[in-house]
């Protein structure tokens, strides 16, 4: 029997000295975190999403001037760990907050933190109207659609079908209406200069969602306009669902509606929709070409 | 505080442009608002003035991000105010709140649909234990010094401070010089972010929670609310007062903002005829200046306290904790907003007031004022009994 997995060679090489000594997990961590403890339950994205900001602000060297602008949510414990200036909102509040901020320190880098009920729920307007301003910030959005602080309750993101402690039998469209795109809202502003949807559900997608903090932050700092990144975020707790099940929940849930991908790049608008159409012309051909032999005949 | 050489180069100039020019002075850089009527003006003041001295007015797009705005530029160490009227502000009272926790020095200008939002200033309509120093300014000329003393108290105290005007002092006319006041240094807002600590292991927080960074000291969310709370009574010593006729007073008016200086010139009038009338003026609404009003009704010749207001009567809760019922307190004011809701009702006339300062003096029913009685409530027969 054939298999393409490589074959299994010993867990460590004892054979010789270890070329590097041992490290510590404690040094894993990102330069601008000043621990590694945080106060997410297992299998929460959010850590994930906060590494990836904080060590693209570190590889952009614009440390000195990083300036971050929390909202109210699990996140929000983060502001006390980011080893970042950092300006505490209200709930929903951050964007005007950051707006003054950046207006007084026009050379800072200034991000705000927000979750979906912080920003799609309670502040929509608020982000909304800083990003049609073109105000030279970026907002981050985790998107889990869920409220996760309070324990499991449904948001403006919350994806049709999904169960939360107030739509006990799934989101009904007839009866809790319809999840906020939030990403295609601020595309289509002419304030916008970078607009993008990434996730943390696996290795592949964390990747790509480090290079959309990076060229958001490098549109603000290049003065492009306002910039924007989603982020879908696991919430198993929140989700009522095993820990280990988190990232293939989100895949299958709210991956399939807040779909990833690059929304606005360099004034160029691509809907949800489209990138849904682009995924599946991709996946159609993977299917012929696997339906041929494989991908590389 | 002293004031620089004074200049005789008065112009004249309306009230809201005056209060702007008088916080740029004080070295505002920061502003946001929303339209709202009478404030609007203070507002166009600022869009017009502060891009030409290096500062910002941004028109928000709701008086939630108003203020939003204001409590983002304060954090980075500017000076920065917001305002409304008191419908506006009462969108703002979460992050007065909070701003307040965050120790942020947040100057407000209110400038009232009359007197009725005298709760809303001096008590708050935002959550937990806060105060904002509340300064009335009887005319425009004080106006500009209390606007320059709000900027200055706010960074002193870290602690928002308000001015309380109304539709007579933004759009009244003075012939009037802004002049720069001197106050006592500051000490550096160190505290204030801009990224510069970034990565140092030392970075800031400004926030009103009781968290802090990881390795500086946190107070939790109960010692924050117990450090605000030890920094109120002490913030009380900026009490500010004005009061006249004391000596030999029998019957002792007290008012404030505007309609103070009504009063004023109403009590000189009866004294010139006889009448024994003495004046309490708060100049700090908070603090308030309950020492005067309690030393006004400890006088030997002080038979009643009236506390004239453009509401329904609401500071007189406060002249009643003054007086401590050494002697009857009444309220002698009404709502007078005229019909628009904005500007100066039929209460606010010399003639008028002297008219209800008499009656209280003499011991009389107030009088009517023509055409308002017809707004007054009736009593329903389902209502007249008390439900038990």
């Amino acid at each position: 029997m054939t298999t393409t997995n490589p074959p299994v060679g010993p867990v460590l090489d004892t054979s010789a000295a270890p070329s590097v000594g041992a490290r510590m997990v404690e040094a894993q961590k990102p330069d601008l975190l000043l621990t590694q403890d945080h106060h997410m339950c297992p299998g929460c994205g959010e850590p994930i999403a906060v590494r990836q900001f904080l060590e693209t602000i570190t590889q952009l060297d614009a440390v000195e001037r990083a300036i971050g602008v929390a909202g109210i949510g699990c996140y929000t414990s983060f502001s006390g760990s980011m080893d970042v200036d950092l300006v505490q909102a209200l709930h929903g509040r951050a964007p005007s907050v950051a707006t003054g901020v950046k207006r007084m320190l026009p050379d800072a880098l200034v991000f705000t933190l927000q979750g979906d009920g912080d920003m799609v729920n309670e502040g929509l307007q608020e982000v909304i109207h800083t990003a049609a301003r073109g105000e030279r910030l970026t907002c981050i959005l985790l998107n889990n659609g869920v409220f996760g602080e309070t324990g499991g309750h449904m948001t403006a993101t919350s994806v049709i079908g999904q169960r939360t402690k107030n739509s006990l039998d799934g989101r009904d469209a007839e009866y809790h209406g319809y999840p906020v795109l939030i990403g295609d809202l601020i595309a289509q502003l002419q304030g916008a200069a970078y607009v993008a949807r990434g996730s943390v559900h696996n290795a592949g997608a964390v990747a790509r969602t480090q290079k959309m903090f990076k060229r958001a932050f490098e549109s603000q700092l290049a003065g492009a306009g306002f910039s924007f990144v989603e982020v879908l975020t696991m919430c198993p707790t929140g989700w009522f669902i095993p820990t280990p099940e988190g990232p293939g929940y989100m895949q299958e849930t709210l991956g399939e509606v807040h779909i990833m991908g690059e929304l606005k790049v360099d004034g160029k608008v691509r809907t949800t929709d489209e990138l849904h159409a682009e995924n599946v012309a991709k996946q159609r051909e993977v299917d012929e070409a696997l339906a041929k032999g494989g991908l590389h005949t | 505080m002293t004031t620089t050489a004074p200049s005789r180069d008065r112009v004249l100039m309306e009230g809201s442009e005056a209060l702007a020019r008088a916080a740029i002075v004080a070295g505002c850089r920061f502003f946001a608002g929303y339209p709202m009527t009478p404030f609007t003006e203070v507002l166009e003041h600022f869009a017009r003035l502060l891009p030409d001295e290096g500062g910002v007015c941004i028109n928000a797009e709701s008086e939630l991000e108003a203020v939003g705005m204001a409590w983002g530029a304060l954090a980075t160490g500017a000076r920065a105010a917001t305002g409304s009227t008191g419908q506006g502000l009462s969108l703002m009272q979460e992050s007065f709140s909070e701003i307040t926790l965050a120790e942020l020095p947040l100057v407000v200008f209110n400038m009232a649909r009359g007197q009725q939002d005298y709760y809303q200033a001096t008590r708050g309509g935002g959550h937990g234990d806060y105060r904002h120093i509340v300064l009335a300014p009887q005319d425009v000329t004080e106006g500009v010094e209390h606007v320059q003393l709000a900027f200055h108290l706010a960074d002193k105290w870290r602690n928002p401070a308000l001015v309380y005007g109304d539709y007579l002092l933004a759009h009244t006319q003075e012939a009037l010089s802004i002049e720069k006041l001197e106050f006592p240094d500051l000490p550096a807002k160190d505290w204030a972010v801009d990224g510069s600590l970034s990565g140092t292991g030392g970075s800031r927080a400004v926030t009103p929670l009781g968290v802090s960074k990881v390795g500086q000291r946190a107070l939790g969310q109960e010692g924050k609310a117990q450090y605000i709370a030890t920094k109120l009574p002490l913030m009380e010593r900026e009490v500010r007062v004005e009061t006249g006729f004391l000596d030999d007073a029998e019957t002792v008016i007290v008012a404030f903002g505007a309609p103070a200086k009504f009063v004023k010139y109403a009590i000189a009038q009866l004294r010139e005829a006889g009448h024994k009338f003495g004046y309490v003026r708060p100049i700090t609404l908070w603090p308030f200046p309950y020492e005067a009003v309690a030393e006004a009704a400890s006088g030997s010749k002080v038979r009643r306290i009236g506390s004239f207001e453009l509401s329904a009567g609401q500071m007189v809760d406060d002249v009643r904790i003054g007086a401590a019922g050494k002697v009857p307190v009444e309220f002698i004011g009404g709502v007078s907003t005229d019909h628009s809701g904005f500007g100066v009702g039929r209460i606010l006339d010399v003639e008028v007031i002297a008219a209800r300062l008499l009656a209280l003096h003499e011991e009389r029913e107030m009088p009517v004022i023509p055409g308002y009685e017809v707004n007054s409530y009736q009593l329903q027969p389902h209502q007249a009994e008390a439900t038990r």
